[in-house]
C-alpha cells in the first residue's frame, strides 16, 4: 500500500463518490477529513488555511476588476469591459455565466502582470475556479464556510486528475490546466447549488470531455495570449456543465475514464503543442512577431 | 501519489504568471539555498525542455534567482529579484540547454562562494510541485512532500545503520530511505524522509557520527 494510503483515501472519482454517498456527507468533507488525516492537526486548521486562498482570490478578482495591464500590454482590461457590457443589461448569454468570465479573466490577468493569486491548479488556470464561485455566491447565499467548501469540493477533484493524469501544460497541454480547472469547478458549482456527489462527478466528465485535446500554446511563451481568454471559456465551460449536470444529464464515459483519455491525449500531444511557445497561436506570423518583439527570438 | 495534499491543487498563493515555470522554479532555487546554507556569490542556471522554450515569457529566470536570495513563491520581490541580485554582487548566468531530458521542466543549479559550491536538478511537475531528482551529481527523490535528512557520508559499513540508531533512540519515524554513491567506497548520501520536522540537536548527534560529513535537513 502506499505510503498514506489509509483506508478513507480516495484514488479516484468513483471511490470518492461512493465515500461521500456511504458517510450521507459532502465530497468537500471527504476532502477535510482526509486533510486533517494527512496532516494531523485539527479541521479549524485546515479550513483556517483555504480560507487563506479564498481571500487571496478575492483580492485578485477586485484588482482585475478596478484594471490591470501585464508588463507586455498584450493583456488586462477585459474584466472591466465585460462588466460595464453586463451593466449595459443588453447580453446573450445569462448574467452569471458572464459574470463569471470576468471574474476569471480579473484573475489571470492579474496573474499575467506578475500579482499574487492562488494556484487552482496551476497559475495558468487560476482564474476559472474563483470566477466561477465569486459569479454564483450572491444567487446561492453561499456562506463563507460554503465558500470554503466549494474550494474543497474542487480540490478533490483536482487531487485525483493530478495523481491519476496530469496538471501540467508542459506535461499534458491547456486540457491538463484549464480542461482540469472546469472539470473542478463543474462538480464544485454543482455541490454549491445542491446536486449529489453523484452529478458533481457527471458535471466534471462533460465540462473535461469538452476541454479535451486542447493544447498548450502560449504566445511568446507569456502566459497572456491565450490564456487569460482560456480562463474565460473553462469558467463558461464549468457553468454551462453543472447546469446539464443539475439538469439530470449523464456523462456516457464515466469520469474516472475521461480523466484517464485526458492522461492518455496528453502523453501523444506533440512536444511543440506543450508549453513549448513552438506550436499552435504561438507558431502562427503575428504569435511570432509578438515572440520576436519582447524577447528578440523566433518561436 | 504524486500530489498528497489538496492544498497542492488549491494553492500555493504565489506570485503569476506560473506555478510550474514560476512558483515551482522559486521553490527549486530556495532547495538550493537552503542546502547551500547562506547567501551564494554566483548562481549558473541551465534550463531544459520547456524551461529552456518560455523562462523569458514565464518569469522562471526572475523565480529561481528570487529563490536563491531566499524569497518564498508569494514575496512580492520576486519579479526584481535579477536587479536585487544585482546591487548584492551575486553573479548570474542562464544557460538554455538543448538536451533531451526526461522531465520537461528541469533546472540545474549550480551556485557557489569562494569555499564551496552545490549543483542540484529540480524537476517542476505542475500546479507549483517540485521534486529534486540530483544533488552534488548523486542521483535521488526528494519529493518535498516529508520532512527530511540528506546525509553525505563516507561509503562504509555501519554507517546507515549507525544513524538508523540514532533515529530510533530519538523515535524519530523514517517514511523513505534511499542511499546512492557515485563510486564504491568513496562518498554516498543518504536522503531520509521522517514524519515530522527536525531540531538542530538531531543533526548535532548525526554529525558526531562517524563517517559522516555533513547532516542537513528540510523543513515542511
Amino acid at each position: 500500500m502506499l505510503r498514506g494510503a489509509k483506508s478513507s483515501m480516495f484514488r479516484n472519482v468513483a471511490e470518492l463518490v461512493r465515500l461521500a454517498e456511504k458517510d450521507s456527507v459532502s465530497i468537500a468533507e471527504i476532502m477535510i477529513r482526509q486533510e486533517i488525516e494527512v496532516h494531523e492537526t485539527t479541521r479549524q486548521t485546515i479550513m483556517e488555511q483555504m480560507d487563506k486562498n479564498l481571500s487571496v482570490m478575492e483580492r485578485a478578482i477586485e484588482r482585475g476588476l478596478s484594471g490591470v495591464a501585464s508588463h507586455t500590454g498584450l493583456t488586462g482590461g477585459d474584466a472591466v469591459k465585460m462588466q460595464s457590457y453586463i451593466s449595459g443589461g443588453n447580453y446573450l448569454s445569462g448574467k452569471p455565466v458572464l459574470d463569471a468570465i470576468s471574474k476569471a479573466v480579473a484573475t489571470n490577468e492579474v496573474n499575467a502582470a506578475m500579482g499574487i493569486i492562488c494556484a487552482t491548479p496551476t497559475a495558468g488556470s487560476a482564474g476559472v475556479v474563483p470566477g466561477t464561485l465569486f459569479a454564483v455566491k450572491d444567487q446561492l447565499n453561499l456562506t463563507r464556510k460554503q465558500m470554503v467548501e466549494f474550494l474543497f469540493t474542487a480540490g478533490a477533484f483536482g487531487f485525483v486528475v493530478a495523481n491519476n493524469a496530469s496538471i501540467s501544460g508542459a506535461a499534458g497541454g491547456c486540457q491538463a490546466e484549464v480542461g482540469s480547472a472546469a472539470g473542478m469547478a463543474a462538480a464544485a458549482l454543482v455541490q454549491a447549488a445542491g446536486g449529489t456527489p453523484a452529478q458533481s462527478a457527471e458535471a466534471m466528465a462533460i465540462s473535461l470531455k469538452n476541454m479535451l485535446g486542447l493544447v498548450c500554446d502560449p504566445v511568446a511563451g507569456l502566459v497572456e495570449v491565450p490564456c487569460v481568454k482560456r480562463n474565460a471559456m473553462g469558467a463558461a465551460n464549468a457553468m454551462v456543465s453543472a447546469d446539464m449536470a443539475l439538469a439530470g444529464i449523464t456523462s456516457r464515459i464515466p469520469c474516472d475514464e475521461v480523466i484517464e483519455a485526458m492522461y492518455k491525449i496528453g502523453q501523444t500531444m506533440p512536444v511543440a503543442l506543450k508549453e513549448t511557445a513552438q506550436g499552435g497561436l504561438a507558431a502562427t506570423p503575428t504569435g511570432q512577431r509578438l515572440a520576436a518583439k519582447y524577447f528578440g527570438k523566433r518561436a | 501519489m504524486k500530489y498528497r495534499t489538496v492544498f497542492d491543487i488549491i494553492g500555493p498563493i504565489m506570485i503569476g504568471p506560473s506555478s510550474s515555470h514560476t512558483a515551482g522554479a522559486a521553490k527549486i532555487g530556495r532547495v538550493a539555498r537552503l542546502l547551500f546554507g547562506r547567501q551564494p556569490k554566483w548562481a549558473k542556471v541551465s534550463f531544459y525542455g520547456s524551461f529552456a522554450q518560455t523562462y523569458q515569457g514565464h518569469g522562471t529566470d526572475v523565480a529561481i534567482i528570487g529563490g536563491i536570495l531566499d524569497f518564498d513563491t508569494f514575496d512580492e520581490r520576486i519579479p526584481s529579484s535579477l536587479s536585487i541580485a544585482e546591487e548584492i554582487g551575486m553573479d548570474i548566468s542562464f544557460i538554455e540547454e538543448k538536451a533531451n531530458v526526461d522531465h520537461p521542466n528541469t533546472a540545474r543549479i549550480v551556485i557557489g562562494d569562494e569555499v564551496d559550491q552545490l549543483e542540484l536538478v529540480g524537476i517542476s511537475i505542475g500546479g507549483g510541485k517540485i521534486e529534486i531528482i540530483e544533488l552534488n551529481g548523486f542521483q535521488l527523490k526528494l519529493s518535498g512532500n516529508h520532512p527530511a535528512l540528506l546525509i553525505l557520508h563516507q561509503d562504509r559499513a555501519g554507517t546507515i545503520a549507525a544513524v538508523a540508531n540514532i533515529l530510533a533512540e530519538l523515535s524519530i519515524n523514517i517514511g523513505h530511505m534511499e542511499v546512492a554513491r557515485k563510486e564504491k567506497g568513496q562518498m554516498a548520501m543518504m536522503t531520509i524522509e521522517v514524519d515530522h520536522n527536525l531540531d538542530n540537536d538531531v543533526l548535532k548527534r548525526l554529525m558526531k557520527l562517524p563517517n559522516i560529513i555533513q547532516a542537513t535537513k528540510i523543513i515542511q
